[in-house]
């Protein structure tokens, strides 16, 4: 299962999907959003993607996940729209046969939808906005 | 030969051309001109950390020759997660 949604991600729902009876081991990540970013006090986040590539770019790391490990069974649920801190922004999970290869895989994944998924985040502070990693940090505007 | 791209644009590069869709002509060709004429005519772009473009939802290479037809859209860096 592959989810870009705009509604609370039901943490439970994606570790039950990504679960398979073969499987020792259910590896589950939850990204979430931090009330922190450079020392300034995170209000809340935007998030958007473009749906229908980030949805195809998810895919082929899935792909390439399942060629280096025997994944049981996955889900990626990402959120998008405002979310404020401490809600959930991402959750991966993989299910195999033991738990080594359960968080290598998770991490790849993870790793690699962070990395090049078209997804975006905006940072809006007490006293400005940011585009997450847009600009290096001496260019940033406020 | 002029061509009329119409750009999907995100992130910051909606902020910069100022819109979701944007059509954009110019002389037409590969994704690479597309980028430079993009920095000539928005040089804000220029302060970003990269540029991709995908067409048709797949990341482009600069060789990549363009049509109107095409799925065209700004990538600024990503920051899912």
């Amino acid at each position: 299962m592959i989810k870009i949604t705009e509604k609370t991600i039901d943490v439970q729902k994606v570790i039950e999907t990504a679960s398979n009876l073969g499987a020792g081991a259910v590896n589950a990540f939850i990204g979430t959003v931090r009330n922190k970013a450079k020392d300034k006090n995170v209000v809340w986040l935007e998030y958007e993607a473009y749906e229908a590539m980030a949805v195809a770019e998810i895919r082929k790391i899935i792909d390439e996940a399942a060629h280096k490990w025997n994944l049981l069974g996955w889900a990626v649920s990402h959120r998008i729209g405002t979310l404020k801190p401490g809600e959930v922004a991402v959750v991966v999970a993989v299910s195999t046969a033991h738990r080594k290869e359960s968080f290598e895989a998770c991490q790849y994944i993870m790793d690699n939808v962070k990395a090049k998924t078209p997804i975006w985040k905006k940072e809006v502070f007490d006293d400005g906005e940011e585009w997450v990693d847009a600009r290096p940090i001496s260019n940033t505007k406020n | 030969m002029v061509m009329r791209y119409t750009l999907k644009t995100f992130g910051i590069t909606r902020d910069i051309l100022g819109g979701k869709e944007v059509v954009f002509e110019m002389d037409g060709g590969k994704v690479s001109e597309l980028k430079s004429e993009l920095m000539l005519r928005f040089p804000e772009m220029k302060t970003l950390n990269s540029l991709l473009i995908a067409v048709n939802n797949n990341y482009a290479e600069d060789d990549l020759i363009i049509s109107e037809a095409d799925e065209i859209a700004l990538i600024p860096p990503v920051s899912g997660g």
